[in-house]
């Protein structure tokens, strides 16, 4: 018998599960876009159908890392822009969690850009949410990574020289094979969006719009916006690499000039996580390693059998 | 030390094969029943560049380098003839004989490659060996190997006359070629060996008084380097995943654990950088499987972050830290001792963690062995500390060593029936509980029944819910510093310390020092013994806890103590006197920090220079006076 029985667990699973008995008070503003990352999340966990006890959200800092807090399951609160290092080894160590990381737009794009890039890259299974209000909020409203050229702040008085990042391009060209942008103005979307990510069998990157009144009110994420799959005007395949790059180029040029653009921008069914691949090549084994532990029957390989090519 | 002892150095380029030759020819000398200890000098480069192996053998223990050396095999580096005209390669091509013939023994034996050495452009040659009654056998390895192979089999050339010249028989050496060498080159590198055995035999005057005795072993040895330690020992306690980044010379137990964890159903991952590295040993950790990670130097200050952020969310974590000369990129392939501080108290606020820093191969398994122990079973970041001097020298250690049970308990993880039984803070189970004895609550991992909680680098009560109460403040600090003082009581208790203590107990004098610089001290110690001084040694691996009591009891009646350390500010000295708060005024330094690890006779001429000033120190080494408390 497994020491997980959470994860061999199959019931039917309530929403309410997902809010923490003692809910700690949330420390977001009223009107927080933050809410509606939350609330999304936690209906798509039960169209997933995992539990509280087989889920593990891995979380960075600010505003968005105290998502951890707010929601009822295992959960890492991290350091700033390192939640995906500390879930991916998590998934290796028990492939059979439901691992979500999550972060917002200076910790998942700039602090924590290299593991974002290298995370893709190798395909973990997972979901990336990183919540994206074009601001950092908990420091009082800084510029950052997804913040207009232009964008006036303490700490860039004379408006920021820098182009934004474009996190729906840059997570397909490291190779993300599911790749969506959502947003908290749209509740529906986004647990749809949320639930496939969750069952993508690898790296899925959602880019979560959200809105920050307080320190961000000229972002452009209050306004409506439109879903590319329900309009006729962005018919592209979402299965084409090029014909995807060219759909996220338009929303992340258009996203600037008031017009958002969300949905599913990339999906690759074919390509196999990281860990199927680390599987097939001998590196990985076949059952959780973290069950190893508590199997009585299994034999610990010492060192004493290497020793003959010492001698 | 005897008078009966081979310390060969074999001298070229990189990329010329010098280490291997030299692995080779260690163990054939092991398997000859001596004892041997080799030390690799090699500069920041892939190929060409002065580099040296040198191998000390003999039928006594031997525990250092010793000092200087007595026979020297100069192949010449091949890189050197550039046939790109433009290259910039300077005047290395004889560097195998300039570079190394200051430090050659009054009386040794040189062996160089008359093909491609020319003695005439090292300055003053001729002079230098009538003065110093060497013994040279200039032979042409290169043509031989030539003939029979390939250039590169000239180091094969170079052991078959070393043969000759010391007496050693060539069927050991044989033997491990054959075990060694695949088929294809085998051959020709035996045609080769004893072609070139033949010809010394024959030709030349071997009678030169350096010899290697014969002798056989109590026990059965194997020649194993510190990082062989560190990854054996790691992968005996059950640790099946790593992460890391390259680095010289961490890379060392990098690529040990990488080789062997996918078939020990482990999982190592060679990842962006090294903050993901750490990142990714805790998450493995928190997931519930034994995991660790490492750096040296420049790396492990990445590592500073992930680090606090395993004390506070109480994640067992071993990382490995492979000092090398700093400061940033320093002298990446040469040795220092000047991390000890930074490993101490690196990272943010109060730190909590466990430092050993092992003495040598044996001690590096042991002391490996229980950092993981402690990290799991008290829930802390463990790290063990050595140097580039530990990590790549090789020593015979006996086998026997390593004949331990393994370990892969977890420590203190709750069942789900635990979980269903437990008191629960709302409703949630109480991770951090403050009721846990010697300051350790049991955890559970994830994917456990009932079991979920917030595991946060932020403060948090005892649900891991994140909380700026002062209360709750006050007693989550207690709880986790306590556990500090828990595993010093364990330390204190176990059977076999680990701290050595060489020489008379009541001696006058005493050297304190840690790390690699263990066998050199307790070489000196004999020595300065046996000039009539009154001398004692301990080598501290424990850094923190720092084991107070057996320090002060060993400095107790000594007149005054030389710190022996590799680094240029005393960190160790001070390390012992922020401790003990006490030693000030007997406690003085002898320090180096030139590149190169202490030879006994930098420590005899050190000591005897403090104590009467019946000597000089040695020219790259300081004293620095007591500075009082």
């Amino acid at each position: 018998m497994s020491v997980f029985n959470a994860i061999d667990e199959e019931r039917d699973i309530d929403v309410n599960e997902f809010t923490p008995s003692l809910e700690p008070q949330a420390t977001w503003c009223p009107g927080c876009g933050d809410f509606g990352v939350l609330k999304a999340l936690k209906q798509a966990m039960p169209e997933v159908g995992r539990t509280p006890d087989e889920t593990l959200l891995v979380t960075g800092i600010g505003c968005s890392g105290k998502l951890s807090s707010y929601f009822q399951s295992y959960g890492f609160h991290s350091i700033h822009g390192r939640s995906l290092p500390v879930a991916r080894a998590a998934k290796l160590a028990n492939p059979d969690l439901e691992v979500i990381a999550a972060g917002g737009d200076g910790d998942g794009y700039g602090i924590g850009g290299n593991h974002f890039m290298h995370t893709a890259r190798e395909n973990h299974d997972m979901t990336y949410i990183v919540f994206d209000n074009e601001i950092f909020g908990l420091t009082k409203g800084q510029t950052s990574p997804t913040s207009p050229k232009g964008h006036k702040s303490k700490t860039q008085p004379h408006g920021s020289a820098k182009s934004p990042i474009r996190p729906l391009s840059l997570a397909l060209t490291s190779g993300a094979s599911y790749v969506a942008r959502t947003a908290a103005v749209n509740p529906n979307q986004a647990k749809e969006i949320l639930a496939e990510a969750m069952e993508h069998d690898g790296f899925a990157h959602v880019d979560f719009l959200t809105q920050c009144p307080t320190w961000n009110k000229d972002a452009k994420q209050y306004v409506p916006y439109i879903d590319v799959q329900d309009s006729d005007d962005y018919d592209f395949d979402v299965h084409d690499r090029r014909e995807a790059a060219e759909a996220m180029q338009e929303a992340e040029e258009s996203l600037y000039d008031g017009q958002v653009l969300t949905g599913r921008f990339y999906i690759d069914e074919d390509r196999p996580s990281y860990q199927q691949e680390k599987q097939s090549t001998g590196d990985m084994p076949e059952t959780p390693l973290a069950e190893r532990y508590f199997d009585d029957d299994y034999e610990w390989e010492r060192s004493y059998d290497l020793l003959d090519r010492h001698k | 030390m005897t008078d009966d002892e081979l310390i060969w150095r074999i001298a070229g380029g990189s990329g010329d094969g010098i280490d291997s030759t030299s692995q080779n020819f260690a163990k054939a000398l092991m398997r000859s029943g001596l004892d041997v200890f080799t030390h690799r000098h090699y500069p920041s480069r892939i190929r060409g560049g002065h580099t040296y192996v040198e191998i000390r053998a003999s039928d006594e223990e031997v525990k250092s380098r010793g000092d200087n050396y007595n026979f020297l095999l100069a192949l010449g580096d091949s890189f050197a003839r550039n046939p790109q005209e433009e290259a910039y390669y300077g005047d290395e091509e004889i560097k195998p004989l300039t570079e190394n013939l200051d430090e050659l023994r009054e009386g040794g034996v040189i062996i160089y490659d008359s093909g491609l050495l020319d003695t005439d452009d090292v300055p003053n040659f001729d002079q230098r060996v009538e003065e110093n009654d060497w013994h040279v056998f200039d032979l042409d390895l290169r043509g031989l190997a030539k003939e029979y192979g390939r250039e590169i089999m000239r180091n094969t050339a170079g052991i078959g006359a070393t043969c000759a010249i010391i007496g050693l028989e060539l069927d050991v050496v044989e033997e491990l070629m054959t075990d060694a060498m695949p088929e294809k080159i085998l051959e020709p590198n035996l045609e080769i060996l004893r072609e070139s055995y033949e010809d010394v035999k024959e030709n030349y005057d071997t009678d030169v008084g350096v010899t290697v005795p014969e002798s056989e072993h109590e026990e059965e040895p194997v020649l194993i380097s510190g990082s062989h330690g560190i990854a054996y020992g790691a992968m005996d306690e059950g640790c099946r995943f790593i992460a890391g980044y390259p680095m010289t010379p961490w890379t060392d137990v990098f690529t040990i654990m990488t080789q062997h964890l996918p078939d020990l159903g482990g999982i190592s991952e060679q990842v962006e950088d090294e903050i993901a590295a750490a990142a990714l040993a805790i998450g493995a950790s928190h997931a519930g499987a034994k995991a660790m990670s490492g750096s040296s130097g420049g790396g492990f200050a990445l590592m500073s972050e992930p680090l606090g952020l395993a004390e506070i969310t109480e994640t067992p974590l071993v990382l490995v830290e492979s000092m090398r000369a700093g400061p940033s990129t320093g002298m990446p392939t040469k040795p220092e001792q000047g991390d000890l501080e930074h490993v101490l108290y690196t990272s943010q606020g109060d730190s909590n963690r466990v430092v050993f820093a092992p003495g040598d191969a044996r001690e590096s398994y042991i002391q490996t062995r229980k950092a993981f122990e402690l990290a799991y079973n008290y829930q802390i970041p463990t790290i063990v500390l050595y140097d580039q001097k530990l990590s790549g020298g090789h020593q015979t250690v006996p086998e026997s060593v390593f004949d331990e049970e393994p370990n892969p308990d977890i420590g203190k993880v709750v069942t789900e029936e635990e979980i269903e039984e437990g008191e629960r803070l709302a409703g949630r189970f109480k991770r951090y509980r403050y009721d846990g004895e010697d300051g350790v609550s049991p955890r559970s991992l994830p994917g456990q029944k009932g079991g979920n909680y917030l595991a946060s680098g932020n403060e948090h009560n005892e649900a891991g819910h994140i909380s700026e109460d002062a209360d709750n403040r006050v007693t989550q600090m207690d709880r986790r510093m306590s556990k500090l003082d828990a595993i010093r009581d364990e330390l204190d208790a176990m059977d076999e310390s680990h701290q050595t203590v060489y020489g008379d107990e009541d001696a006058d004098y005493a050297i304190l020092n840690f790390g690699s610089t263990k066998g050199a001290v307790e070489e000196a110690v004999d020595v300065l013994n046996d000039d009539g001084h009154s001398v004692k040694a301990m080598n501290v691996s424990d850094m923190l806890p720092f084991p107070k009591g057996e320090v002060n009891s060993f400095l107790e009646d000594v007149d005054e103590a030389l710190v022996v350390e590799m680094n240029a500010t005393a960190q160790f000295r001070r390390h012992i006197q922020g401790e003990t708060g006490r030693h000030g005024d007997i406690l003085y330094s002898l320090l180096k920090y030139d590149g190169n690890p202490f030879e006994p006779a930098d420590i005899v001429d050190g000591f005897e220079s403090q104590l009467d000033g019946s000597a000089e120190p040695a020219h790259n080494t300081r004293i620095e006076s007591a500075r009082g408390d």
